[in-house]
């Protein structure tokens, strides 16, 4: 028996290849500014590094004063969605190769809702709605002999997509129609309550039901189909949707 | 500090209207009158445009013989009543989503609904009280069985 070695040295190129893009941020301080304005940076890149690298270098490297969200930065706290080249990503999720990098990247905050500082917005109307269709298991009966409520595969996976909501909000601000009032639930609570109302275990479905039916519930969905290509995580948002829709009109899950 | 004002920010702590909501009717109504209105709008344009002598066909005498017809005036009533209120909720929807203040959206609503009302009244007085054979009209002008009159 021998110690496997390593037969051959690896090749490691000389350099590097490294570019530069340039990144126009849309920068806002509510202490100076009245309205937001875009501004430029140039910053040298590699080919692993994602929009969020490239945030923290100038952040690190060039102004101090950017400001934007950003918590695990590995795609699963869902603090850095923002609008880069006009589509709604996660920043630690899209790799500068990925975009046109002959052109300027554009990083602006996420629409329709409160803009606090550069990429920062005011998510509690948000996460207000998420609240207001009551994201917890409701049920009214005690657990067989006070052990888990066992659910079966099939079960589990009727709403399997909707469990991977990471409440980024990259959804609820692509839609157009969240844009125009603010009112509507918007998909990422309507995503929410779908994990629960085609949970087995739950039995609050009606009440779920009752509130998405309102005047600014699912109804106003258009099928813009906005929502299932902004998601992060591949969730069929208008799928999920247009299944509440159904269960509303059935009036049980 | 400021910050940008907050245009779309919910309105404090949802109300919940009671009583009855409508959204869900005129979500189903659309599709249903849409399937519906599939039919009878390509029916209509088949028997109008491309059967028979085609569009050539259209005159005074066309028109009056079709609705001189039990079965086109149940059609034509259909397709009226259908597609005006299939375009009037889609076009309240649209205002729905697009005005601004509540006094533009009571504004625009309440013109859309009068003038789906005057239409629908409008058309529905012609289908029925429509004349085929006007008294003093020409006989190649009106339709055959005007003839015996």
């Amino acid at each position: 028996m021998s110690t496997a070695t390593l037969d051959s040295k690896p090749t490691v190129p000389d350099e590097i290849p490294s570019f530069t893009a340039t990144i126009i941020v849309r920068r806002f301080d509510p202490d100076k500014d009245a309205e937001p304005y875009w501004q430029d940076f140039d910053v040298v890149m590699y080919g692993t590094d994602r929009v969020l690298d490239a945030l923290h270098k100038i952040k690190w490297e060039q102004d101090g004063s950017l400001s934007f969200r950003r918590s695990c930065a590995h795609g699963v706290c869902g603090s850095d969605a923002m609008r880069i080249n006009g589509r709604n990503r996660l920043a630690c999720k899209t790799l500068l190769k990925d975009l046109d990098i002959s052109k300027p990247i554009y990083i602006e905050a996420i629409k329709g809702l409160p803009l606090e500082k550069d990429l920062i917005v005011d998510m509690d109307p948000f996460f207000e709605s998420y609240k207001a269709i009551n994201p917890f298991l409701i049920s009214n009966t005690p657990s067989k002999d006070g052990k888990e409520r066992k659910q079966s595969p099939v079960e589990r996976a009727r709403f399997d997509d909707t469990t991977k909501c990471i409440l980024c909000a990259a959804c609820t601000s692509s839609c157009p129609v969240f844009w125009t009032d603010g009112q509507y639930f918007g998909p990422a609570a309507i995503v929410n309550a779908h994990r629960f109302i085609f949970d087995s275990r739950d039995e609050g479905a009606q009440v779920r039901l009752d509130i998405l039916n309102d005047k600014e519930g699912v109804w106003r969905c258009r099928t813009t189909f906005n929502c299932s290509e902004a998601c992060p995580r591949g969730i069929q948002v208008t799928q999920a949707i247009a299944e509440v829709k159904q269960a509303v009109m059935r009036g049980r899950a | 500090m400021t910050t940008i004002e907050a245009p779309r920010s919910p309105k404090p702590a949802r109300t919940r209207r009671r009583g009855i909501n409508g959204e869900k009717w005129g979500w189903i109504y659309m599709r249903a009158s849409g399937l519906v209105l599939v039919i009878l709008i390509f029916g209509h344009l088949f028997v109008n445009l491309v059967s028979g002598k085609g569009v050539n066909a259209i005159d005074f005498a066309f028109v009056a013989g079709k609705l001189a017809d039990p079965f086109w005036v149940v059609w034509d009533t259909l397709l009226l009543w259908l597609a005006l209120i299939h375009g009037s909720n889609g076009i309240r929807t649209l205002i729905n989503d697009y005005t601004r203040t509540p006094l533009t959206r009571r504004i625009l609503l309440i013109a859309v609904a009068t003038a789906t009302a005057v239409l629908l009244i409008l058309g529905t007085l012609v289908i029925y009280t429509f004349d085929p054979c006007p008294a003093g009209a020409a006989a190649n002008l009106v339709p055959s069985f005007c003839q015996g009159r």
